[in-house]
Formats: structure tokens, sequence, C-alpha cells
């Protein structure tokens, strides 16, 4: 396992001076996905917050190739550009072993990217698609995705004197992409980055298509104070919104944090406790949505015995 | 190379394995699956080096062309009709940047009503996407075309992708006579594929498709409508060494006895091979018509086109497609480069053959009888069932 020396070595692919907000969590989701391998790598990026902020012409932030086409079209994208490298390797033209990296919000993964995402996995091209979920399409201001929680506010689907928030359950879509039967994919989180680099490392080196869904909390549509980004996603953990888990061949296994809840080694967290550190279920704690909070609970916990249940197999 | 009994999509096909592209992404719709399916055959039977790529949807074709040429590959595609529409975000995004992928366009009727046959309001949907195209008259054009296409998408005065266009069922599906060339003739004329910043030279890396602010995004559109000027005299120059290695010549517009012509009819496709038989008819009896075949839409080549038709008694535009609220689309460009001319011609349109509407000789004599007794209206609407 690489230590945090060993990282501080390594060059620089996404360089500062890009224009992320201070505690936005997508740089250092994506800074710990490329420290995960030394082959060079080319990046294709939907489009969001983390593209627009990352490559204002004529600047750009990005230190290896990397291309934006559309917001729907990021696994279609890569998907041409691993294919021409095939094509050019059997043709002598390109020497090098590349890896292949796509990087898309939960809107471009969950939602308008989905279509292009399935189809690139289900023709095995070999690259790792990694989603920087923040659980809304915060690049426009904050708007409700497929992957916005049940109870959040978000500019779509307000908190109201009638309607609690989002009304529906998000998409499990890890679980939509392993029935896919690729060779790899898992969920992680930046505060863990051991556990994250390890399953980028197994990302990177699968022999076709690999995924990984990445809990990125966002200060301003999460409404939190901008420090507290990596406490955030150690919450979204310890309380059972976001299990660390990886389907790698046809196996499920737990892992960080969730694993040791699962062995009893560890407590996990009262729901509240996420739903408080938010400004976006804030409404929640009236004890008029306490049948919202159920619900949520209700979903959590289900998702947590399936889980289980998968892991046991 | 002996001729060879061949249709349209078939004879496209054929120029592709003869060009043997790095990547070929491919989605099924009709009229244009033939040339995705002969040349899945070709890949199959090991005839070709290409990367064969079945994409889940035509937006996703293009992207995958895109990602493809970006990456230094020479890049290939087909569609139609709905597939085109479906493209059509994408369409901007490969013009942009400036990427020579190269797509044949079975033109088909969009949506709706459903309608798989013949005309031309798909490419005309596409028509400012900053995508060349260039029309086929027939089988052998078709072919002749799609490997000059290639040719003109890449030079590096151009760098804009092409649309290779021939007429749905017309000339997709019509067996005609075919004289190929030899593949090395083929493979020397089109060359090696030139890739500029390649994403896969992985020591200099390059950022494509960032974020452009107003300080920089007109300057980048300006720099398209400059590539699209320089592709005429490309256009032109392709053409001449086409000629040379194949003896047939083709320009950006093709004159047929309108050089002494009162009335002259313009044309872009199959329609263009009618009218020439039209007008052999109506000489024959004494009446002195023309017509032109504009071969290059776009860049719209105005100055040719102004020059061919400059002091007409009549021209007549010919437009398979509407710009509903207005005009047929060819009918403004052509009345627009007559419009300095200092003996401009009146001028009429007619919209013909929506939906595959069998359009015939002597459907077309009827456009010149109606430009000669002066019953053609500004806009006229051929063969309509009123």
């Amino acid at each position: 396992m690489i230590s945090i020396k060993e990282m501080s070595e390594k060059p620089v692919r996404l360089t500062e001076g890009h224009r992320l907000c201070a505690g936005c969590a997508e740089p250092i989701v994506a800074k710990q996905v490329m420290l995960a391998t030394d082959k060079p790598v080319v990046v294709a990026n939907a489009t969001g917050c983390f593209e627009v902020s990352t490559s204002g012409f004529p600047q750009s932030a990005w230190e290896v190739p990397w291309i934006h086409t559309a917001f729907a079209t990021t696994s279609a994208t890569i998907s041409g550009v691993e294919s021409a490298y095939r094509a050019l390797k059997r043709k002598g033209k390109v020497q090098e072993d590349i890896r292949f990296l796509a990087f898309g919000g939960d809107g471009a993964t969950y939602d308008i990217g989905l279509q292009s995402l399935s189809g690139a996995i289900e023709r095995g091209h070999h690259f790792m698609y990694v989603c920087l979920n923040n659980e809304a399409y915060m690049n426009t201001g904050i708007q409700r995705s497929s992957a916005t929680q049940l109870g959040a506010s978000t500019t779509t689907c307000p908190s109201g004197t009638c309607i609690a928030g989002k009304r529906e359950i998000p998409k499990d879509l890890t679980k939509i992409i392993a029935a896919h039967k690729l060779p790899y994919a898992a969920q992680a989180s930046p505060h863990n980055w051991k556990d994250l680099i390890a399953k980028a490392a197994k990302g990177f080196e699968a022999n076709g298509p690999a995924f990984l869904n990445v809990v990125t909390p966002c200060p301003r549509g999460w409404r939190y104070d901008s420090p507290n980004t990596i406490e955030m996603a150690k919450l979204s953990v310890e309380t059972g919104m976001w299990p660390l888990y990886e389907y790698e061949n046809g196996k499920w296994s737990l892992t960080g944090e969730t694993k040791r809840i699962a062995e009893g080694k560890m407590e996990r967290r009262p729901l509240q406790d996420w739903l408080k550190a938010q400004g976006r279920f804030k409404h929640l704690l009236d004890p008029q949505w306490k049948s919202v909070v159920d619900e949520i609970q209700e979903n959590v916990d289900a998702g947590w015995d399936e889980l289980l249940r998968l892991t046991k197999q | 190379m002996k001729r060879l009994a061949m249709n349209g999509d078939q004879a496209v096909a054929l120029s592709w394995k003869q060009i043997d592209p790095d990547v070929v992404s491919s989605y099924p719709i009709t009229p244009q699956t033939i040339i995705v399916e002969t040349y899945a055959d070709y890949v199959a039977n090991g005839e070709v080096g290409t990367e064969y790529i079945c994409s889940e949807s035509e937006h996703s074709s293009m992207s995958m062309c895109i990602g493809a040429s970006a990456a230094g590959a020479r890049a290939a595609t087909a569609t139609a009709s709905a597939g085109l529409a479906y493209m059509w975000e994408m369409l901007y995004i490969a013009a942009s940047m400036r990427l020579p992928v190269v797509m044949t366009v079975a033109n088909r009727a969009l949506s709706g009503p459903i309608n798989i046959h013949c005309d031309h309001s798909d490419a005309m949907g596409a028509r400012d996407s900053g995508w060349m195209q260039i029309y086929a008259e027939n089988v052998q054009e078709a072919y002749d075309n799609s490997i000059m296409s290639f040719r003109i998408a890449e030079d590096m005065g151009v760098r804009l992708p092409i649309m290779n266009c021939l007429d749905g069922f017309i000339v997709t599906h019509a067996i005609e006579s075919l004289a190929p060339l030899e593949d090395e003739v083929v493979k020397k004329f089109v060359g090696d594929f030139k890739p500029i910043h390649p994403l896969l030279d992985v020591k200099s890396p390059h950022s494509f498709g960032p974020f452009d602010m107003p300080e920089y995004y007109y300057e980048h559109k300006y720099a398209q409508q400059m590539a699209m000027k320089n592709a005429l005299d490309v256009v032109r120059k392709v053409s001449e060494e086409y000629a040379e290695i194949s003896g047939r010549k083709y320009d950006l517009l093709e004159c047929y006895r309108c050089e002494d012509a009162d009335y002259v009819a313009i044309a872009l496709g199959s329609t263009a091979g009618t009218m020439k038989q039209v007008v052999d008819d109506l000489r024959a009896e004494g009446h002195k018509v023309g017509s032109v075949k504009l071969r290059l839409f776009r860049p719209f080549p105005f100055q040719d086109v102004a020059k061919v038709l400059n002091g007409k008694k009549g021209v007549a535009v010919m437009d398979r497609a509407i710009s509903f609220g207005a005009a047929g689309p060819l009918f403004a460009d052509v009345r627009s480069a007559m419009f300095d001319n200092e003996a401009r011609s009146p001028s009429f349109n007619y919209i013909y053959g929506l939906g595959g509407r069998d359009v015939g000789v002597e459907d077309l004599k009827k456009v010149f009888f109606d430009m000669e007794n002066g019953n053609a209206e500004t806009v006229n609407y051929l063969g309509v069932k009123l």
C-alpha cells in the first residue's frame, strides 16, 4: 500500500489553480484516483463543475491528456479514445501502456449519461468510470438528480409547507452497474483514502470496464461549512448512508468502516448525526416530517441488510 | 479493377474497406444499415484492421468518433434521418474541435410522421452544425465522394468533419454499375492520417473541449468559418487530383447544357440526374433549358452559383426539404447568391419529393413549363395533392 510520503513524491496530474470551490471534494477524489496508477492516463470528463472549473480556455489544470465533449457522452467519448488506442497499438503507432479514466458527476452518471455508461460497459472497453457523486446537479445550482437522497431540499425539490424535499429514494446505481457483470465496481469515500486508492488501483488494472462510485460532499449543495468536507464523507459512511463495498469478479465484499461495523468492531452512528450536520436536511428535524426520517432509516436499513446478504453469499 | 454491380451503401462500404479507417462506430438505421452490415462482414473476415464498435445510439456513435479522432485515429460513421437528428448536439462539438470525422448520410425524411424514404430534411437540419456537406447523384459518385471526403476533411487548411450525402433508397439501395479504383490507388490517394495534438501522445498532454468564455468563443467560431472558406479551394483541388487517378472530373457544381439556356433548374443529389434526362427531352423539343447539379452544399459556393445562373429568364431551385415558415433551404442560398448579379435571374422555389414522393421526368418537365408560361410562383409545391 502506498504511503503518504510516497504519494507526495508522485507527479501531480491535476494542478493547483483550478476554480473549484473551497471545500469541494471533487479534486480530492480525482487526485486520490490518479495516484493509484503510475501508468500514463487519458481522462474524459463530463460537463459539470469539475469540467468547467478545471478547463477555462486558455488555461487547463490538467497535466494529462484530457477531453470533454458533452454532458451525456463521457463513456462514449472514452470508448472512442480507447478504441483508437487499440487500433493504433495494433498498428504499432502507439507504444505506451495507457490507462483510460472517465469522470462524471451524479447527474452525468445516474441520469443523462446512464445509457452511454451502460453501453460502454457492455462493450467491454478497458476504462474506469469514476462518479463524483455529490447527490445533485451542483454546477447548475443544486437541482435534484436521481442520486439525491430522500428528504433532501434542492432548488427543484425544495422543502415547503406541503412537501419535505425530495420524495423519492435515490437509484442504487452501483448495483445497476454490477448487474452488467463487469470485472470491478465499488463504492468509496475520500475520507478513507487508503480504501479509495486501493479500489482505484484495482479498477485501473481490471481486465475490462471498472466503476467507482465515490461520495463527494459539496459544501454549497449540502449546506455545511467548507472545512468539514472530509468529516461529511466520513459521516456518510459511518451512518450507513454510503456503505463501502466492492463487487469483484462476481463477489461482493465490504471494506473500511462498513466492514468493521458489520463485524461488530464499530458502532453504526445514528442517522440523526448525518441529517443534523447538513442544511439540506434541516427541515426534517421538525416533528412534522418524522415519517420522512423513518422512511430514510428504513431504506438505509434495507440496503444494509441486502448488502450483508450479498457479501455472505 | 473490373466493374461491379453494387448499390450506394455497398459502394460506400467498399470505399471504407479500401481506406481502412482506424475506428468505425456504427448504429443501424434504414436506409444506411447496409453500409455498417457490409463493413461488419469485412471486419469478420479480417479484411480490414479497423476497430469496429457497435454503439448503443447515434449520439454515442458520434461521441466515439470524436473521442477516436481526438485520440489520433481516422474515424468514420454512417447514419440517416432520426439518427442524424439524435447526433445534433455532438455534430457541433465535432466541428468545433476541428476533427476530420467522415460520416455518410443516407438522406431520409425526419419524423413525424415516421417515414423511411428519401428527402433532405435530415441533412438540412444539420446545415449550420459546422459540417461540410457533399451530395452524390448516383452510386459512382457516392463511392468517389466517400474517398474524396477523407482528403477534404483531413486537409490541414480545413480540418472539419464532412457529411457524404446520398439519397435514401434511390442511391443507397439502387444497384448500378460501379467502376472502383484499385485498393493501392485509394490508399495512396487518401494517405496516412495526420493527427494534431492527439490524446494518445501522452508525453505532450493537451486538453480538448475546454470551457470557453465570451473572450474566446467568438474567435473559435470565426476560425471554423475561415476553415469552411478554405474548403472551397480544397474541394476543387482534391477533385482535380481525383480526376487524375479516376478519369472522373468533379467540381463544386456541374452545369448541364445551361450555358445558353434560358431556363435552368438547380438540384442536389439524384434529382440532378433525372433533371439531365428532362433537359435532353425538352431540348429535343426545342426548349432552351439546362440544369445545375450542386455537389457541395456546405461550404456553399456562392460565386460559382452566381456565375452559372447569371442572366437567365428563370431559375428553378429544387428543394427536397422545407424550412417551415420560410421556404426551401437551398432556395434561400441560391437566391442570395444571385442577388448581386448584373443580370439577376427571376428565381422560383420548388419543394418536391418529401418523404420519398416519387418525382419523375414528367413531373420535372412541369417546372420548366411553369417558368416558360409565367405560371411559376415564388414558392411551389410540386405534385402535392390538395
